[in-house]
């Protein structure tokens, strides 16, 4: 299954790749008021992996990650989720109560739901990698 | 205030790291963490003398009325001080103790944990905090009894003190909500206040019941004794702390912090004085037939707290001074006897007074500890613990029900405790030399400091009783009794009926001590009688549970998954379409408004899982349930959910890989049933499909509720500044389910990683055993 | 367009059970697709189905025109949907590990808790 390099697929993934992933910020980042969020976000990133996973095998996609494991994703994701937790308590609300800050300059709102959206973002990513890629290792040990 | 408790949960976290930093000192560093306590307890005295209370608020979950709220008042002082000032000396005690043990960083964690829950439970008001910390007692003493895990005594005594102290907790439990039902209030102080609503209400006798179910296991009153001598396969340390001067008393303390509201009935009076009585007389006599030093002073701590029980149920105003000065005096001579007795074990390597004896000329301090201790447990002028026999003697005699039965058992527990005490304070220091496992030398200071201040106090408080009386103990009591009480104890009564009958028990007592051996051998032919006590009892019923549930696994958890789903779905069925029907027949309203790409969309969605179930290959299998998720896909998108529409189709495209990756790793589709099963399947499967298709339909009829969703509508951009309501929702109305959700994704995925990954274990298990089927098919 | 739908999710659901109660361990994992598909479905028809009006609030505006579908239950959908593959994935890799130990792929020689 892994070893099925076509042209095609080959030069699909390494173009598609890259698009995918920019996709998914832009669904990430508009998903409060259109479309997208975390959850389609997560899984259109992991998509472009799982494609990249298929056309040049575990090793290869390890490479293109560096030096981030599928698994420090999910925990960044989960503590960036928790993180989105405090600030509400700081100003003497309730947990979790959505904070809103203006950034000067351009015209974007940073806001707790934004950082909690991104956790969802790379909890969804870190799970679904982590489970294909472990699948994807074992085949290959086991022919 | 609280917080300064409750840091003790912190400190005792911290405790490993304060090991690294300063290793065998550490004992003393972490006792000025109750010292300090003391010390603040200490300073509340003057105030609370005055008869006021203090009451600490702190809001904890306020829309439940639930506060953390302590209250400080004579009697929760009384057992404040006695937490701090004690622990203080077992945490120096148990540096010397258990010096150099690789397991002292799990001893001082576990010991801080029990000395804030135990702070907590005697200061708390509330009814529920003070359960939580009730409950925070009894797992820390599971841990302490267990601490010599390795040895399969000290487990099994662990278990049993655990099982039967959560069994009454659970009886505890019921009892308080009854209370609070009953009084319509969740605080102590405010239902110790209504004392006549409370006595008067339909549930008092079921509520009194299960509370004293509570308070008799936690504080080994007859018939759930037997769980505290075995409880001395704790480190001594754990034994003059949990087991004779704190947790033990958590039962007798509750029982005096409700008798204002609920004591003085005829009920009341009855069982506690009786149940009192003859533990107290139970715990005497046990203990006489021990050779072991901690079990004699173990069965000698159920024959006080038996004392203390009886005298609250007498509850006249005399009886509840005796109270509090037993409680005191109690507290006082036996943390110092047990502290001697681990010292003597310590020293000569055995626990077993009649290998003990001449040791006065090799440990002279710990003999005098011991000594002025034993006095006063005996009970002899001028210690304190006289003045306190004295006013029990007293208050027997006012007792109004069951007076003769009280006073025989009580005498006899008198003589029979004098007996104990010289065994304990006399045996192991005097007469010849014997010799013992290991050279007996004077304990280090560390270990002599604790028994020598409670000896000296006990002395110090016999000699100048006003010291006591008329500060704390007047406080202590006048919160039992419920309004402000004068006590003024002294020494010298005159010669009246109690000190006569101490002078008896005194001689009594010391002739039991001379001829004690033979005694003892006489005693061991009851042996056979005493093997059917209360806890042969227990064994039974815990055998009982065991042959219960293995009964009831073999019957309900056969094995075969198919039955348990087969069980799941015919109750749904039966439960759900028997009200379905009853209830509301299903009324129909056929309005149909279909598009044709609609039906088409729908119809390849039910074609799809179709195919799937009567399929005989994997890939087609694969295939069509692929089909089946796109047509969902498609039906999100039509009838107005975009996001879902892209979450299903990414989702399903994943699903497919994953299958591929996974199904095909399996065996193919296997046809295992027969056709008769075949059929059976699918008339159960049909009608659950049935019962579903009827439900929705008939649930749409039905409007019980406003929608929420108008709020979330609303203010998603006024409040939440997002235009995409869906996404509002999950992350900002709804967060923390959200938070928990992608939890349980991250934990499948771990979930996966370490079914995958760590397999290296079951590979040479693999090999071990031969291919062959050991399962019946 | 609602009574559709709900004989769709009726059947869905009886494949679903149909499915688990074989006794092969692959039709199981077939069962468990079609049964979370099923639920998920059965909690998105619930607030009943609107065509065309998505729970999306046009720019500038503060609220949306006219009725639009109930947004809760696609919130709850949208996490199931993802859950449910999350869950799939634990079970088909527990099921390809009991498969690799047990050497059977009958769920009645499975029934022994100590393989």
């Amino acid at each position: 299954m892994v070893k099925s390099g076509t042209l095609i697929l080959h030069t699909a993934a390494r173009i598609l790749m890259p698009l995918q992933l920019l996709f998914s910020v832009f669904l990430l980042l508009r998903g409060h008021d259109e479309p997208g969020g975390g959850f389609i976000a997560g899984l259109v990133a992991a998509g472009a992996f799982t494609l990249y996973l298929f056309a040049f095998g575990v090793s290869a996609t390890r490479d293109v990650l560096r030096m981030v494991d599928p698994r420090d994703l999910i925990g960044m994701g989960l503590l960036l989720g928790m993180i989105s937790v405090f600030p509400a308590w700081f100003v003497d609300q309730p947990f979790l109560t959505a904070q809103w800050w203006e950034v000067p300059g351009i015209d974007f709102k940073a806001s707790t739901p934004l950082i909690f959206d991104i956790g969802v973002y790379l909890a969804v990513l870190g799970s679904v990698l982590a489970m294909v890629m472990t699948l994807m290792e074992v085949d290959k040990d086991e022919p | 205030m609280q917080l300064a408790v409750l840091s003790g949960f912190v400190l005792a976290a911290f405790a490993p790291l304060l090991h690294r930093w300063f290793g065998g000192r550490t004992s003393l560093v972490l006792a000025v963490f109750p010292a300090a306590l003391a010390l603040w307890f200490l300073g509340q005295v003057p105030a609370v003398m005055d008869g006021e209370v203090l009451t600490l608020a702190l809001e904890w979950v306020p829309s439940l009325g639930m506060s953390l709220t302590f209250v400080i008042d004579g009697l929760s002082l009384l057992f404040a001080l006695l937490i701090t000032v004690i622990g203080t000396f077992v945490l120096i005690y148990a540096g010397g103790y258990l010096k150099g043990h690789p397991d002292l960083v799990r001893f001082h964690i576990v010991i801080l944990a029990f000395m804030v829950s135990m702070l907590g439970l005697v200061l708390a008001d509330g009814l529920l905090t003070m359960f939580v910390f009730w409950e925070l007692t009894s797992i820390t003493s599971y841990l302490l009894i267990g601490f010599n895990h390795a040895d399969l005594e000290a487990r099994k005594s662990a278990r049993q003190g655990l099982f039967v102290t959560v069994a009454g907790g659970l009886a505890l439990m019921a009892g308080l909500v009854m209370l609070g039902i009953a009084g319509g209030s969740w605080s102590l102080s405010e239902l110790n206040a209504m004392g006549d609503v409370l006595r008067e209400h339909d549930l008092y006798a079921p509520l009194l019941i299960c509370l004293l179910l509570g308070a008799f296991t936690k504080s080994a009153q007859f018939p759930f004794h037997f769980w505290l001598p075995n409880a001395m396969a704790a480190p001594t340390p754990v034994s003059a702390y949990l087991h004779s001067a704190t947790m033990v008393k958590a039962g007798i303390y509750l029982l005096a912090r409700l008798h204002p509201g609920l004591g003085g009935t005829e009920m009341w009076i009855g069982i506690l004085s009786v149940v009192g009585a003859l533990t107290m007389f139970t715990g005497a006599f046990l203990a006489i037939r021990h050779t072991n030093i901690k079990k004699l002073l173990a069965y000698s701590t159920v024959m006080a707290l038996g004392t203390l029980t009886m005298l609250l149920g007498i509850g006249t105003e005399g009886a509840l001074i005796a109270f509090a000065t037993f409680l005191l005096a109690h507290s006082l001579y036996k943390g110092a006897l047990f502290m001697v007795a681990g010292i003597l074990d310590h020293e000569t390597g055995t626990k077993d007074v009649t290998a003990m004896g001449g040791l006065r000329p090799l440990m002279p301090v710990t003999a005098l500890v011991a000594l002025i201790a034993a006095l006063s447990l005996a009970g002899v002028p001028p210690l304190f613990g006289f003045i306190a026999k004295e006013l029990m003697f007293e208050s027997v005699l006012e007792a109004g029900r069951f007076r003769a039965l009280i006073l025989l058992l009580a005498f006899s527990a008198a003589f029979l405790t004098i007996a104990v005490a010289a065994i304990v304070g006399l045996r192991p220091f005097f007469g010849e030399r014997r010799q013992t496992p290991r050279v007996a030398h004077e304990a280090p200071a560390s270990m002599l400091i604790g028994p020598a201040v409670l000896a000296i106090l006990s002395l110090l408080l016999g000699l100048t009783p006003m010291l006591a009386g008329t500060g704390l103990l007047t406080a202590a009591a006048s919160a039992v009794i419920g309004e402000p009480v004068q006590v003024s104890l002294s020494l010298w009564h005159g010669i009246n009926l109690p000190l006569l009958m101490s002078l008896a028990s005194l001689g009594l007592g010391y002739a039991l001590f001379r001829r004690w051996d033979l005694v003892r051998g006489r005693l061991a032919r009851l042996d056979p009688l005493m093997a059917r006590g209360p806890e042969a009892g227990y064994e039974a019923f815990m055998h009982g549970v065991t042959v219960v549930s293995d009964w009831q696994t073999r019957i309900l958890q056969n094995g075969y998954m198919r039955n348990y789903i087969m069980v799941m779905v015919l109750t749904l069925i039966g439960l759900v379409g028997n009200s379905l029907l009853l209830r509301h027949a299903p009324a129909i309203a056929f309005h149909v408004d279909v598009r044709f790409h609609e039906v088409v969309v729908v119809g390849m969605l039910v074609m799809g899982a179709l195919f799937a179930t009567v399929t005989r290959s994997r890939l087609s299998a694969v295939v069509s349930v692929g089909i089946m998720g796109f047509s969902i896909a498609l039906t999100f998108i039509l009838f107005s959910a975009p996001d879902l529409g892209i979450t299903q189709l990414l989702v399903e495209t994943l699903t497919v890989i994953l299958l591929v990756l996974v199904l095909f790793r399996l065996p193919r589709f296997a046809s295992l049933s027969t056709p008769v099963e075949r059929i059976r399947d699918i008339i159960v499967a049909g009608s659950a499909g049935v019962l579903i298709t009827l439900l929705v339909l008939t649930a749409w009829g039905i409007d019980q509720f406003v929608p929420i969703s108008g709020y979330m509508i609303d203010n998603s951009v006024p409040l939440a500044h997002g235009r995409n309501i869906v996404n509002v929702i999950l992350v900002d109305y709804r967060a923390l389910d959200t938070l928990g959700e992608i939890f349980v994704l991250a934990l499948a995925a771990i979930g996966v990683i370490a079914m995958l990954k760590l397999r290296a274990g079951d590979k040479a298990a693999k090999k071990a055993t031969p291919e062959k089927e050991p399962y019946d098919g | 367009m609602e009574p559709i739908m709900a004989v769709a999710i009726g059947t869905l659901y009886a494949a679903a059970i149909f499915m688990i109660l074989r006794r092969s361990i692959v039709k199981l994992v077939i069962g468990l697709i079609l049964l979370s598909n099923a639920a998920n479905l059965l909690i998105f028809t619930s607030a009943g189905m609107t065509r065309g009006a998505p729970p999306l609030i046009p720019e500038g505006l503060s609220a949306p025109v006219g009725a639009v579908a109930d947004p809760l239950p696609q919130a709850v959908v949208l996490t199931a949907i993802v859950i449910a593959f999350g869950v799939l994935a634990f079970a088909v890799v527990l099921i390809r590990r009991a498969y690799e130990i047990v050497k059977a792929d009958d769920l009645d020689k499975m029934k022994e808790t100590d393989t």
